[in-house]
């Protein structure tokens, strides 16, 4: 790594004097960044922490207690905790998958050539753009009881006998909710894709084609491992990022019916929102934090390689 | 001549008519969106949403009597001071991210992009906490301040990649010409950066504009964004499906609109340091 040589860039002609005045000069121009962010971001968060130890409710802001671990003792033997903790894994265990491979169907097609290509290229992306609170609002009307589109058209094609009240039944709930993120994510994938695949020489398929090779085999051994670093890359990012969003469950179920659909992010924001009990919110936050740094240091350590 | 009919012919199948299938999927949801909110309130219910009658009495009511427009300019300010403190910040650490290698540029870089990997959660509990002690809760700075947690970081990140693509032999030749540093940097570098400047811009501007927990957490009866007005739509307007879509339309066009402005260079930022990863 060549950090440690600051002389990298200097031209040989400069003068000596001035080097010093480079040494500083890098760290000068970061510093409005990352002061900026050490005060609304790394303080903030430090404080999170030193709140997870105190007992700390919002309507009575004279009792800020010490009380050590005992929130974390709480949080593991709270049945809401684990149940939360099972959706969260099971939210980004379809989820992720499910928007990988959607993504990956997308992005192959629009590998191919066709006359609409860009157009096609182009509206894949909107769920992309759209706010949380609009596709929460969109798919609980598409999955409406009495009038919702969803009921409409499974009862047409006679998959299902009488109209389910998607979100309002706990068997229910949590699926029409992970359907609605794949929606959301999948375009995230199939972009990231399909720029790996443009990496992907043209030459390797015709060598494989005079090869003889079939379109399967060019595809799992030309394209498939083509792609790996960009998929792997994909998922951490998603991962994380499934992992942290709850605003569409908070809009849809609000966690509901009952904990049918809470997840951990979800159930310290409501903790906090809700019972004000943010010394108990702040302890589910960093628990939740600390499980999620184990998918966050694999990714740094990834991206890490790549900086130097 | 046959063959390429039936080469035509398998291209539809394999690739238009699925293309075709997922594209369904994808915008199914916003036109139906669409459908709903042009449909009158009394038809709704009887017939489902159709094109036959449309009209634009949902967004008339939306203006009118829900006040819509207060929310789109709240809306506006959070996201536009967002933009400028977003990248006002982060300018110069590009720039020194992208020229300069020294002591601890690597764990430098990588606490800019841990910080957009922390949950939320973690971060809005202090921050509540400390604009009520500022007295800044349901102010437009507040939420500028909030937002500005994730356009900083992503921001620095974005122009370093836009940056490291324009020569060095560029700054160094401004330099010979007795240019400082920052000369070099304000007339060189930012200038040949400009569209990417821009592209990053829009898409601090729209995540901004789309944010919604921090809005609810931090924001009130003076400062609601468009997407708490949303929010509040559903709360209160329950059954009215008519007017909660238009609701939902309006919220989500300039993200839109600017999305698709920029999709080509944002895409080519996104996705740049991945397929090099």
């Amino acid at each position: 790594m060549s950090a440690t040589d600051p002389s990298r860039n200097d031209t040989p002609m400069r003068p000596v004097r001035r080097s010093l005045a480079r040494q500083v000069l890098p760290y000068a121009m970061l510093s409005p960044a990352v002061l900026v962010t050490l005060a609304i971001v790394f303080l903030p968060m430090l404080q999170t922490a030193w709140m997870s130890l105190h007992e700390y409710v919002l309507f009575r802001p004279k009792n800020f207690d010490f009380i050590g671990l005992d929130n974390f003792r709480a949080v593991l033997a709270d049945d809401v905790f684990w149940i939360s903790l099972r959706h969260t894994l099971i939210w980004i265990g379809v989820t992720v998958p499910a928007q990988l491979l959607l993504g990956l169907v997308t992005a192959l097609l629009l590998n191919q050539n066709f006359p609409w290509r860009p157009l096609a290229r182009a509206l894949i992306i909107i769920p992309w753009a759209l706010p949380s609170v609009v596709i929460a609002l969109m798919w609980a009307w598409i999955y409406d009881s009495n009038y919702g589109v969803m009921n409409d058209f499974l009862l047409r094609l006679g998959i299902i006998q009488s109209s389910i009240p998607w979100l309002a039944d706990p068997d229910t709930a949590l699926g029409a909710i992970m359907l609605t993120l794949t929606w959301q994510g999948f375009p995230f994938f199939s972009v990231m894709i399909l720029a790996g695949l443009q990496a992907i020489p043209k030459s390797y398929y015709e060598a494989a084609s005079i090869d003889g090779a079939s379109t399967w085999r060019q595809f799992r051994h030309i394209t498939l491992p083509g792609i790996s670093g960009v998929l792997v890359t994909a998922v951490l990012l998603r991962v994380i990022w499934v992992a942290n969003s709850f605003d569409v469950i908070f809009v849809m179920t609000g966690g509901g019916p009952g904990y049918a659909t809470y997840t951990l992010p979800l159930y310290a924001f409501i903790k906090a929102r809700t019972n004000l009990d943010f010394g108990y919110g702040s302890a589910l936050a960093v628990t939740f934090t600390i499980l999620l740094m184990i998918i966050v240091v694999i990714y740094l350590r990834r991206t890490g390689k790549a900086l130097r | 001549m046959a063959l390429k009919r039936k080469s035509l012919r398998r291209r539809i199948l394999t690739v238009d008519l699925p293309m075709l299938a997922i594209l369904t999927f994808t915008l199914g949801p916003y036109l139906w969106m669409f459908l709903t909110s042009i449909t009158p309130e009394k038809r709704l219910f009887t017939e489902g949403p159709s094109i036959a009658g449309a009209t634009i009495e949902n967004y008339t009511r939306l203006f009118r009597t829900v006040g819509f427009a207060e929310n789109l300019l709240d809306s506006f300010i959070v996201a536009s001071g967002t933009v400028v403190v977003g990248l006002s910040l982060s300018v110069t650490a590009a720039y020194s991210f992208s020229r300069f290698s020294f002591r601890g540029r690597r764990v430098l870089m990588m606490q800019f992009l841990l910080i957009n990997m922390f949950p939320l959660v973690l971060l809005i509990l202090p921050l509540f906490v400390l604009m009520r002690i500022l007295g800044l809760l349901d102010s437009h700075l507040a939420l500028i301040i909030a937002n500005s947690t994730i356009a900083i970081p992503f921001s620095v990140w974005m122009m370093t990649s836009y940056m490291n693509g324009i020569p060095r032999s560029l700054d160094e030749a401004a330099m010979t010409d007795g240019c400082t540093r920052l000369g070099a940097m304000l007339r060189i570098v930012l200038p040949l950066c400009l569209p990417g400047i821009i592209a990053t811009g829009i898409y601090i501007f729209i995540t901004a504009w789309n944010e919604y927990l921090y809005a609810l957490t931090l924001g009130g009866r003076n400062v609601r964004t468009i997407t708490v007005a949303v929010q509040t739509l559903i709360g209160e307007y329950e059954v009215q499906w008519g007017l909660l879509t238009a609701g939902g339309i309006v919220g989500a066009m300039p993200a839109t609109v600017l999305f698709l402005l920029v999709q080509k260079r944002l895409i080519s930022g996104l996705t740049q340091g991945a397929v090099k990863g």
